[in-house]
């Protein structure tokens, strides 16, 4: 509780509460991996019962999946510019890079939002068979945490506007940031082992 | 509403519910009429229910799983009494599955996950010498999402019907194709609910474990509590995620009609199995370790001696951790998975025996040469270890693959786990309440009542449970709710449920020693009224709510026993007390909790969109907590002598019994 004070440290890390804050949100990841890994392993024992319904090749668009694929991965990087910026103190640019990261994240989900449209065009429900109930749920629930983070990061930008970079709000930036990287990654394994294996399998 | 049937929302018809009903409508009115006559609301809600010190968070776990217990078991008693005789008509079948179902989720995730919870809340932060948990706030909405999903899933037996799938709810039986009726969303809802908060426990304990310790507590000096809180927290940080999965596809399955483990579709039934059971067999364990961490305690506290094997110990409960995670099949071996995996897991729950036969020995050895004094703790101790081992060794036949196909879904299995459970956890819980009482409510249980709990509990659970294996080895299947005359079932059925009623008996003296110590027990006790050895009993009792004046300095293992034997570091200096900074309360956790219960209950009922709005609620209570910058409050140094100087000696030294 008390609040040892270490100014030799970056901003996020100088008070103690800060410091387990940031391990707690590590470990709080570590679930987050375990509960993404369940549902690929869920994916992974339904992804080929079709139930006579559409597969994989009957669905997915190469080409809007790529789109998808850049937009996350750019604000992946943008994210780090923006914690970059903060490690610099450089308020205006922290906030820059943190809006221009939420409109990729944004383009992402919008992006995603028109391929389950299409998906359903397509007569492809999640109640069609198991293996489209896996695949909309593993990417609903990937999505969920963007829309999520979209959210979340808003507030954050909001108390870095009127409060400043503090140790608080610098830690909550960081957070933020860590949880979006998080995101990016599980973005890479839905795109090898669901799009790329789907059709390529 | 939604095409609601509103005649069907409370269960009619049944004489039991109905008796219920009425129950729980006066016992609500005694209670809110209560608190009102004694005017007692502002006590309770800024004393208690927005509370975020971890002991009073505690004791609240701890009140709630009492009554758990108490609901649980009688739902066991309405079993036993089904059965006693052949062909009984008291229980009908549905109403026989509802309770078995009911009996089984409540008492392992609401009764026997919070008592442990509750006594890690209120001993961990004081054995580590800490003053409070890492996120105290969020250790209230741990709380308070727990007991949201209790109570949901406890109303269910009222309002909307009981889940009645077994607490397993195995595929196909639990979807929506055989269990129409909104039973068993409750099942999928009220667990997620409460599997939330304990995540978030899970997360809370490890980062206080791993960074709050107090000067000088390396990791190899913590107490056996403490260590196994600590694997227990990983284990829960690596196993709820998948019941969190698993429960949202169950609900999506019963709400939305995807295909995970529908017959039809091309879902598959048996993948629900193995997810249950990847978070299920963990969860025992989760449930063991932080038990054997008391047992541990208490045999090295009662026999006078450190404890044997120190170091054996941890690499034995970090290796049942890993082993916990690879031996989940074991549960349905008779899936088909063929004889090579069979073997595999066969193998990898046989070895669990290893690590846990070695702390076993080495409880033995502590004892050893010891000065053991028989307290009631102490016979909790004891007498967990023949029972244990019992319920150990029917683990290693039912572990055995080729020899599992003739046990399996006999009354043989519900002997084993109560027998592992049973001594492996609730003995360890009574045994805690009644060791750490005095540190928790600053007066003991009276030891002489305490004995009549002990033998009366210890005679019933074994005449109880012992004739189930033989039965369950005649050929009895668990879950059936009779059995006809022919069968010679008969006598071995009554003898264990003449067992559960002595057993209730000792639940009863139980209930009886917390009213009676409340009311006459001696308050002018020692803060060490043990003679303990670790730093929870270096500070008051009940403890202070900052824990310690000046958080102690620890150079070896059993601190405490050493300070006493030294004399050093008991005193407190004036010129040692600092200002110490203490977290404020909110109102934000019990509201969370409120709102969870209401999105939850709507979603129980498929009312999609009255969910929708009530979880704006939860939306809303998130970004409250965003723009909170309450920074807490500091305790003044006056404030701290004052509180200090009520149970110090003149000089500031502690009060103890050293003999």
């Amino acid at each position: 509780m008390s609040a040892n004070v270490d100014t030799t440290l970056p901003l996020e890390y100088q008070t103690e509460q800060n410091r387990l804050n940031i391990l707690g949100f590590w470990i709080f990841l570590g679930a987050e991996i375990i509960l993404f890994a369940t549902l690929f392993g869920v994916y992974g024992v339904l992804y080929e019962r079709y139930a006579g319904g559409p597969t994989h090749k009957d669905i997915f668009v190469i080409k809007d999946v790529m789109i998808q694929t850049l937009l996350l991965l750019t604000s992946s990087f943008t994210m780090g510019l923006a914690i970059f910026e903060m490690r610099l103190h450089n308020l205006k640019r922290l906030i820059t890079w943190l809006i221009i990261t939420l409109v990729l994240g944004a383009g992402f989900l919008f992006m995603e939002i028109n391929e389950f449209i299409h998906y359903v065009h397509e007569g492809a429900t999640m109640q069609t068979s198991a293996f489209l109930s896996s695949l909309f749920v593993l990417l609903g629930t990937h999505g969920a945490h963007v829309t999520l983070g979209i959210g979340w990061a808003i507030m954050v930008i909001i108390q870095l506007a009127k409060r400043g970079l503090t140790p608080v709000t610098a830690r909550k930036t960081f957070i933020i940031g860590l949880y979006w990287h998080f995101l990016d990654v599980v973005w890479i394994f839905i795109f090898t082992f669901v799009y790329l294996k789907g059709l390529v399998g | 509403m939604m095409g609601i049937k509103w005649n069907e929302l409370l269960i009619t018809g049944d004489p039991l519910i109905l008796g219920s009903q009425i129950a729980i409508l006066l016992t609500m009115i005694g209670i809110v009429g209560g608190i009102t006559y004694l005017k007692k609301w502002r006590w309770l809600w800024s004393e208690w229910l927005t509370t975020v010190d971890h002991k009073r968070i505690g004791i609240m776990y701890i009140i709630a799983a009492v009554l758990m217990f108490f609901r649980g078991g009688i739902d066991g008693l309405m079993m036993k009494a089904q059965t006693a005789r052949p062909e009984m008509e008291f229980l009908n079948a549905q109403h026989y599955n509802e309770v078995f179902t009911t009996h089984g989720v409540i008492m392992i995730l609401f009764m026997a996950m919070p008592l442990l919870i509750g006594i890690m809340n209120v001993i961990i932060p004081l054995q580590i010498g800490a003053r409070d948990v890492a996120f105290p706030q969020l250790n209230a909405l741990s709380f308070w999402l727990f007991f949201s999903g209790a109570m949901l899933f406890n109303i269910s037996f009222v309002i909307g019907g009981s889940p009645d799938a077994g607490w397993t709810s195995y595929f196909p039986l639990a979807g929506k194709e055989f269990s129409p009726s909104i039973a068993n969303n409750y099942y999928a809802i009220a667990l997620q609910i409460a599997g939330i908060g304990t995540l978030i426990s899970g997360i809370n304990f490890v980062v206080t474990i791993l960074k709050m310790r107090t000067k000088g507590m390396t990791l190899m000096k913590m107490p056996m509590f403490t260590w196994t809180s600590f694997i227990a927290s990983v284990i829960i940080v690596a196993a709820f995620p998948i019941l969190t999965v698993a429960l949202a596809l169950m609900t999506t399955d019963r709400l939305y009609g995807t295909h995970f483990f529908t017959v039809s579709g091309g879902g598959m039934d048996m993948l629900w199995a193995n997810l249950f059971w990847l978070w299920g067999h963990p969860e025992v364990y989760i449930l063991i370790l932080p038990a054997f961490g008391i047992y541990s305690e208490i045999f090295a506290t009662f026999s006078r001696k450190s404890l044997f094997g120190y170091k054996s110990m941890i690499f034995s409960i970090v290796a049942i951790a890993i082993l916990s995670m690879v031996v989940w099949v074991h549960h349905f071996y008779t899936m088909g998975s063929g004889p090579a995996v069979n073997s595999i897991f066969s193998i990898t729950t046989m070895a669990i025996a290893v690590p846990t036969g070695i702390k076993i020995f080495n409880w033995l050895f502590t004892m050893r040469k010891g000065r053991i004094k028989m307290t009631t703790p102490m016979l909790w101790a004891l007498a967990f270890i023949p029972c244990f081992i019992i319920g150990g060794v029917t683990g290693v036949m039912l572990g055995m693959g080729a020899a599992d196909f003739q046990y399996h879904n006999t009354l043989f299995l519900v002997a084993h786990f109560h027998y592992t459970i049973i001594p492996g956890v609730v003995f360890a819980v009574f045994a805690a309440l009644y060791y750490w009482w005095p540190k928790m409510f600053g007066f003991m249980l009276n030891e002489k009542i305490g004995k009549w709990h002990f033998w009366l509990f210890v005679i019933g659970f074994n005449v109880t449970f012992m004739p189930m294996f033989f039965l369950g080895l005649d050929g009895a299947v668990r879950r059936s709710y009779t059995y006809s005359v022919e069968s010679g079932f008969a006598p071995l059925f009554l003898l264990s449920a003449i067992g559960s009623a002595v057993l209730a008996l000792g639940f009863a003296a139980f209930c009886y020693n917390i009213y009676w110590s409340a009311r006459y027990a001696d308050r002018n006790i020692s803060s060490d009224p043990w003679d303990a050895r670790t730093l929870e009993w270096s500070t008051a009792s009940p403890v202070q709510f900052y824990n310690f004046a000046k958080q102690p300095e620890v150079t070896t293992l059993d601190p405490f026993w050493h300070m006493k034997k030294k004399n050093e570091g008991l005193t407190l200096k004036d010129s040692e007390i600092e200002e110490i900074h203490m977290p404020s309360n909110s109102g934000l956790p019990i509201f969370m909790g409120a709102v969870f219960s209401v999105a939850g209950f709507f979603l129980v009922f498929e009312w999609h969109i009255a969910a929708v709005v009530a979880a704006v609620g939860i939306i809303a209570g998130l970004i409250i907590r965003s723009f909170d910058y309450d920074e807490g409050y500091h305790v003044k140094k006056d404030e701290i002598k004052k509180i200090e100087s009520t149970w110090r000696n003149v000089e500031g030294e502690v009060h103890n019994d050293v003999s």
